[in-house]
């Protein structure tokens, strides 16, 4: 009987699993090949600092692919944003608090701008962006033309990229070798996932709802909490949660809750859809190309200011192909060119599955030119996945 | 007349739920023009995509015979080699390629591996001038006028020699001019022997150019009538197409209907800025409350282009004129604003633009209405499945949960769903486009039964359909539309189908 439920929940959601399993395969793969190297404290909190301003873009990128679009542009936007936040740091001396609020902003600006073309006048986001993409990546280079690579000394800001959560004080004798703040919060994490399931369950129950089998269920609990104290145990064995990872968790769980659980989110996905059915169901399209661009842009600063912050600098080559990658983590994640279909968290995990394979690789001491080949066998593989078990799913 | 140069006999042509051809059989001499006439959904169109190939052999019973010979096309480019051409209404030319492009695209003349052009044109030049078209073949298709274009259509039929050419309502997007052109460079094809098969609305010019007329009535073969000899007045040929007996497919309601006025439209225009010319003109009507108006007229009549233009102006024309609910001038600028109104669109082109296919039932329903199930923008997703199911059980949605992808269900639910969709926004006047197109018998009566319950409630409904029985048998008063202009209104106690054809056809 449990095997019985456990077989059709999964052929139910194997496109769901899919990429969980996948990222799973990928890194027991390395982490055998490795030794054990892959999977230490160390490099798993190297590999999501890593991922970071990939996979805030890849969350961006995915709105904007739903809606039948993309944007190319994001790569140098996020370049060029950085150098803005490094010149304002170092030469014009604006306070951090200032500088990363005023670049979200630009970026918001910058994603309207591309839209304006798109969503005024039909132009195809491919060639807006396209020239978005030239005209940032001339604006880096002009920005730091003078001076080359600007260093940032400002400590607040490279935190951001470089620093961990601290821990709680005074508590050194108890487990030593550990982050106990992150421990604390894996444990919180975990209470609140069952928390809000066993609510959820409930409040189906008494709709008289269709909800998992008892079994499969508690399967569901007892597979996550386990996956959300590994990941935490792991971590608090290095310096714990780092500020990026705490970031791109921050953007995840909203864009996550906006596209599931809102309105606008809604809209979004009927746009992406149908957009004449959604334009005759009152949802003002060109409102929501202009949201889900500045969205976009928005997020290209955030990238931008992850990426400076990591490098402690701006260089005159930040954001080179970020665009491309953030693109191919979409589509790993599952994520339909043909508009209307894309998960956030299948976005994220498909972030994690392509920055693994750079990280496994090196590791492995795996030549550059192999990699690129590697991953792009992957990203097919995936989207052929993906394509043919939609059909079969409901 | 000559002997037959195609016959088809005994064919039956089954949709899922519906019957579109019954046993229809239909003969052509050979260098006659044969008229082929019949209400929208009689059976033309499938007929002929039957005949052309583009319903394969197989999918049909009965037996096609070009020249004797019986013809088992698989694909529409075998019909083609045998010499069955159809020219449709929307035109299969490629706007940016040039005239002799179009005409050559396919059977490109080719000199070693590269194409001829010179001879192209050259050869271009004299086929246009048998069809008697006086332009340059470098010209690109979009320049020329809907007239020309068709002209050019035919040229490229006549060059791949062509047995049978079919025009499918040739004239309905043409002027006067163009239509008299058209018809003379008939007439002289067939002087030359080619035959034709010509479908169309316009009566009076059946009458005028065919040798025999075939009528279709749900499907079947009603008559053929030699028109030569003068058997096909207009009056006969109304009456063979919609001499269907209305006997129970209406469910009866009794209602009173308010003397209150649900919408006015004053003087209403608009002006298709991609089409270049004015599509509305001088429109006056108004619905009041718990009544159905019929819009009735032929396709192309305007009365789609009237229900976009009311509802927020949903496909972007310019637009003038005064549209009152309940008395208060209104001014819509997007759907949005309508349907806060109260005004909702049911649109005839469910697939297009009514439905996300990839999306739920219930996602579906509630898309319109979101606000309605949600607490500060966010979305109460069981109260979401709640009103979705409810809809499901008031409209008999044939579906196994309300989690499954629309695009999965049969036409008449996918309609439902839509009309749900329609429904929940709570409107006070619903405009319903073709509400039962393409959907079978069963759930078109299921249709009318719900429409008959919202007017009890209260509501107004403005019924599009170009079905005359059920302008007839469901609406309380009918408009008719014609060439974007109300050219007649009546009680539907006074309306027969005779004249609302009389007024519909009466370019």
């Amino acid at each position: 009987m449990f095997f019985r439920d456990l077989q059709k929940v999964l052929k139910e959601n194997i496109r769901e699993y899919g990429m969980y399993i996948a990222l799973f395969a990928i890194m027991t793969i390395f982490t055998i090949t490795t030794d054990g190297v892959f999977i230490s404290s160390r490099n798993i909190s190297n590999l999501l600092n890593q991922t970071g301003y990939i996979a805030i873009l890849a969350v961006g990128m995915t709105l904007v692919i739903v809606i039948q679009h993309i944007d190319l542009s994001v790569g140098f936007l996020s370049g060029f944003l950085g150098a803005i936040a490094a010149i304002a740091l170092s030469f014009w001396h604006i306070p951090v608090y200032v500088v990363i609020p005023l670049l979200l902003v630009l970026g918001a600006l910058a994603g309207l701008i591309t839209a304006f073309p798109v969503a005024q006048l039909g132009i195809p986001s491919f060639v807006t962006s396209l020239a978005g993409w030239l005209i940032y990546r001339g604006a880096l280079l002009l920005v730091t033309a003078g001076t080359g690579t600007i260093i940032i000394n400002d400590n607040i800001f490279n935190a951001i990229g470089n620093g961990y959560i601290p821990d709680i004080p005074g508590l050194s004798n108890f487990l030593p070798e550990m982050h106990k703040l992150t421990l604390l919060l894996g444990v919180a994490a975990i209470m609140l996932f069952i928390k809000s399931t066993l609510s959820g369950r409930k409040e189906k129950q008494a709709y008289d709802f269709e909800v998992l089998p008892q079994d499969m269920f508690i399967l569901e609990l007892v597979f996550v909490s386990v996956l959300i104290a590994l990941i935490t145990w792991v971590l608090a064995g290095y310096n714990g949660l780092s500020w990026t990872v705490v970031v791109v968790l921050l953007v995840v769980s909203i864009y996550h809750f906006v596209t599931t659980q809102t309105v606008v989110g809604r809209h979004v996905y009927a746009v992406g859809g149908n957009p004449e059915a959604a334009e005759l169901s009152g949802i003002n399209v060109k409102n929501i190309t202009y949201m889900v661009f500045g969205s976009m842009g928005m997020l290209s600063a955030l990238s931008g200011i992850l990426f400076a912050s990591r490098l402690q600098s701006a260089t005159t080559t930040a954001g080179t192909l970020f665009e491309l990658d953030a693109i191919a983590a979409a589509y790993i994640g599952g994520v339909s060119a043909a508009g209307g279909v894309g998960k956030i968290m299948g976005s994220f995990i498909g972030a994690l599955v392509y920055m693994s394979l750079t990280s496994g690789m090196n590791l492995m001491g795996i030549d550059i030119a192999y990699q690129y080949v590697v991953r792009g066998a992957v990203l097919v593989a995936a989207v052929v996945f993906d394509v043919a078990t939609r059909s079969s799913s409901k | 007349m000559g002997a037959p140069i195609l016959e088809m006999r005994n064919i039956t042509k089954e949709f899922p739920g519906v019957k579109a051809l019954d046993d229809v059989s239909f003969t052509v001499a050979e260098g006659e023009i044969h008229g082929l006439v019949g209400e929208n959904g009689a059976g033309k169109s499938t007929l002929m995509k039957v005949l052309s190939g583009v319903h394969a052999f197989g999918t049909y019973t009965g037996d096609i015979l070009l020249h004797g010979e019986v013809q088992a096309y698989k694909h529409i480019s075998e019909s083609e080699q045998a010499g069955v051409a159809i020219i449709y209404q929307e035109l299969a030319l490629i706007p940016e390629l040039s005239v002799y492009e179009n005409i050559f695209l396919g059977q490109e003349i080719s000199k070693g591996l590269a194409i001829d052009w010179n001879e192209t044109i050259k050869q271009t030049a004299v086929i246009l001038k048998r069809v008697g078209l006086d332009v340059n073949p470098s010209t690109k298709i979009k320049n020329l006028g809907v007239g020309q274009q068709q002209l050019v259509e035919i040229a490229k039929a006549l060059h791949r020699n062509v047995s049978i050419l079919i025009l499918d309502e040739p004239t309905a997007a043409l002027n006067e001019d163009d239509s008299e052109n058209l018809l003379r460079l008939l007439r002289e094809q067939r002087a030359q022997g080619v035959t034709c098969i010509l479908i169309s609305h316009k009566l009076k010019e059946i009458i005028d150019i065919a040798d025999t007329v075939t009528v279709l009535r749900d499907g079947q073969t009603i008559c053929t009538l030699d028109a030569s000899a003068g058997e096909a007045s207009e009056s006969a040929l109304i009456k063979y197409m919609v001499g269907r007996e209305i006997d129970n497919i209406y469910p009866p309601r009794e209602h009173e209907i308010s003397t209150e006025v649900a919408l006015e439209v004053k003087n209403w225009q608009a002006y298709d800025p991609q089409l270049g010319r004015e599509i509305l003109k001088d429109i006056n009507f108004n619905v009041r409350k718990g009544e159905i108006v019929g819009l009735a007229g032929l396709m192309g009549a305007g009365r789609t282009e009237l229900a976009l233009s009311l509802f927020g102006n949903a496909a972007n024309y310019r637009v003038s004129g005064e549209i009152f609910v309940r008395g208060t001038l209104m001014k819509f600028s997007h759907p949005h604003d309508a349907l806060v109104a109260g005004l909702v669109y049911l649109t005839e082109d469910r697939k297009g633009d009514g439905l996300i296919l990839i999306q739920d039932v219930k996602q579906n329903i509630t898309l319109a209405n979101l606000e309605e199930i949600s607490l500060r923008g966010r979305i109460d997703n069981n109260a979401e499945i709640k009103v979705a199911n409810e809809y499901r059980r008031s409209l008999s949605i044939k579906t196994p949960s309300v989690e499954q992808k629309v695009g999965n269900l049969s036409g008449g639910n996918q309609q439902k769903v839509s009309l749900a969709k329609c429904l929940f926004v709570k409107p006070d006047i619903l405009i319903l486009d073709e509400p039962t197109r393409g959907i079978d018998v069963g759930a078109k009566y299921e249709i009318y039964t719900i429409m008959n319950r919202l007017v009890q409630e209260g509501m107004s409904i403005i019924m599009i359909s170009s079905e005359l029985p059920e302008v007839l048998g469901m609406s309380d008063r009918i408009y008719v539309v014609s060439g974007g202009k109300i050219v007649g209104e009546m009680p539907a106690g006074e309306a027969t189908q005779e004249n609302i054809m009389g007024l519909a056809t009466d370019y």
